[in-house]
């Protein structure tokens, strides 16, 4: 991933920048489980096992630091389904969302 | 005291005798919900727009859909983990299931409603199931190189006992005739475009038409002349144009076809197209709210309904075919999932997930005639579909 190896250099720092203001809010957590789910869910299945785009199960996402996911789900994957969700996720948010679904606690 | 309570029997035995009728019940109003997260159907009815019953343990229904037995009685539900379900629509309970594959998408039933096929993403291909025993048919792996199976996406029936569907990995079309169901005859059209993420075919039959997510345009497969081949249609549609992201593929069933037009979503664009069904170019660009997922003609072909994909989808939009532009904007509430009209067109039921809703509207006054709570619902099926080639 050429392209994208000048934003895995600087993504831990934006993350850890933005990281101190954690997701307190119950109510934007809700959503974003909600988002998941269903958004998400939309491609990679209601449960995360799959569909169109690859499962998001904490065993097949094993090879991949937070970090890398969190960038692949705020810019996407250039040249497959997979959009960027930037314009509806902070760093922080999607930082959240990538150590949810390593651990599994997502959805 | 007493009256009161006579009354308000009578009033509820009115109410059940509304709802059942006396006697034998027939099929032809009823229609089921998809409870996508709870694995569970709703049974409806369209003349008095309640709920008849819940039927559970269907599985995983994310993307869940339907198809129904000619008689109308059954509908054959597949859901996301592979699971095929038969339910008995009178007896309001599931009378067959079996888990075909780890992953599926979609389905369809054979035109002499001998067969159903189940397309499916793991392991990629079709599997065609007896549609009385629900038992094993045919299986046809989407094998397109060696030891290479795709997604298979666009499942449709076509005349014939044939059933046409699209690889997604390998941008192919395949038609499978099933007139000998244990030896199914496969046609294969290679280099269709890539990724093909859905497929339709047209109420008559004729034409098969695959959306493509990785290539401008369609590909269009003549089924009265398929010796002609596949060809691109609408391919410079849109060239040069910067794609949005797409949140959420389009949904190519239900295209509305008005007087020689199709009325269909364009893929990463806030804009129904309008394509003239003989020369197939573009005759019209409609702007929209949002991206079109599911655009669908109300049956008399005077309007369109469109939905939205995030962030779009608390929307939807009605266009008028006659002048082809927007006349009403609805605003039902977040996760508008589908629309599904009732066969003659005056009501509209659709999914509201976000608030646990179903809500029918009036076609004619856009005034909502019922609002039916149900737990995130999606897909809505009515049993007219059993009698139309494609659904």
């Amino acid at each position: 991933m050429p392209a994208l190896s000048f934003f895995s250099k600087i993504l831990p720092f934006l993350l850890v920048l933005s990281a101190g203001k954690s997701l307190a809010d119950e109510a934007r957590q809700q959503e974003l489980r909600q988002l998941i789910k269903h958004d998400c869910g939309s491609c990679h299945g209601l449960t995360l096992q799959g569909g169109l785009g690859p499962s998001l199960t904490p065993e097949r996402l094993k090879p991949f630091t937070p970090e890398q996911l969190a960038m692949t789900i705020v810019h996407g994957r250039p040249g497959t389904a997979m959009p960027p969700w930037r314009p509806f996720l902070s760093d922080a948010e999607a930082m959240w969302l990538a150590q949810g679904l390593k651990t599994g606690e997502l959805p | 005291m007493r009256t009161a309570f006579r009354i308000a029997t009578a009033l509820l035995w009115l109410g059940v005798a509304h709802a059942e009728g006396p006697g034998p019940r027939a099929t032809g109003d009823l229609g089921i919900i998809v409870e996508r997260e709870h694995g569970s159907l709703q049974l409806i009815e369209t003349s008095g727009n309640s709920i008849l019953a819940k039927i559970s343990g269907l599985g995983d229904l994310s993307h869940a859909s339907a198809v129904f037995s000619r008689d109308e009685r059954f509908a054959y539900v597949f859901g996301r983990d592979g699971g095929l379900t038969k339910v008995d629509m009178l007896e309001r309970k599931i009378v067959g299931r079996v888990v075909q594959s780890g992953n599926s998408i979609g389905g369809a039933i054979s035109q002499d409603g001998s067969l159903v096929a189940v397309s499916n993403y793991t392991p990629g291909g079709v599997k065609v199931f007896d549609a009385r025993t629900l038992e094993l048919v045919a299986d046809i792996p989407a094998e397109f190189a060696k030891g290479k199976l795709s997604k298979v996406v666009g499942l449709v029936d076509a005349p014939g006992n044939r059933f046409v569907f699209s690889l997604w990995d390998a941008g192919e079309i395949w038609v499978a005739d099933l007139s000998t169901p244990a030896k199914p005859v496969v046609d294969k059209y290679l280099d269709i475009g890539r990724n093909p993420y859905d497929g339709i075919i047209t109420p008559d039959g004729r034409y098969y038409i695959a959306g493509l997510f990785g290539d401008d345009g369609l590909a269009l497969l003549d089924l009265w002349q398929p010796q002609n081949g596949v060809k691109r249609i609408l391919p410079g549609y849109g060239k040069g144009e910067e794609k949005l992201p797409v949140y959420k593929m389009p949904h190519l069933e239900g295209w509305a076809m008005v007087g020689g037009h199709a009325y269909l979503p364009a893929v990463g664009r806030h804009e129904v197209l309008v394509v003239d069904m003989s020369s197939w170019q573009v005759v019209k660009r409609i702007p929209a709210r949002g991206q079109p997922v599911f655009v669908v003609g109300q049956p008399s072909g005077r309007h369109v309904w469109v939905n939205f994909a995030f962030p779009d989808n608390q929307y939807i939009q009605v266009i008028d075919t006659l002048d082809q532009r927007i006349v009403k904007t609805l605003e039902p509430g977040k996760g508008v999932l589908h629309l599904e009209f009732e066969p003659r067109g005056g009501e509209v039921w659709v999914s509201v997930r976000d608030l646990d809703q179903i809500h029918v509207y009036d076609t004619a006054s856009y005034e909502r005639q019922s609002l039916i709570e149900s737990r995130k619902p999606s897909g809505i099926f009515l049993t007219p579909r059993a009698h139309r080639i494609g659904l």
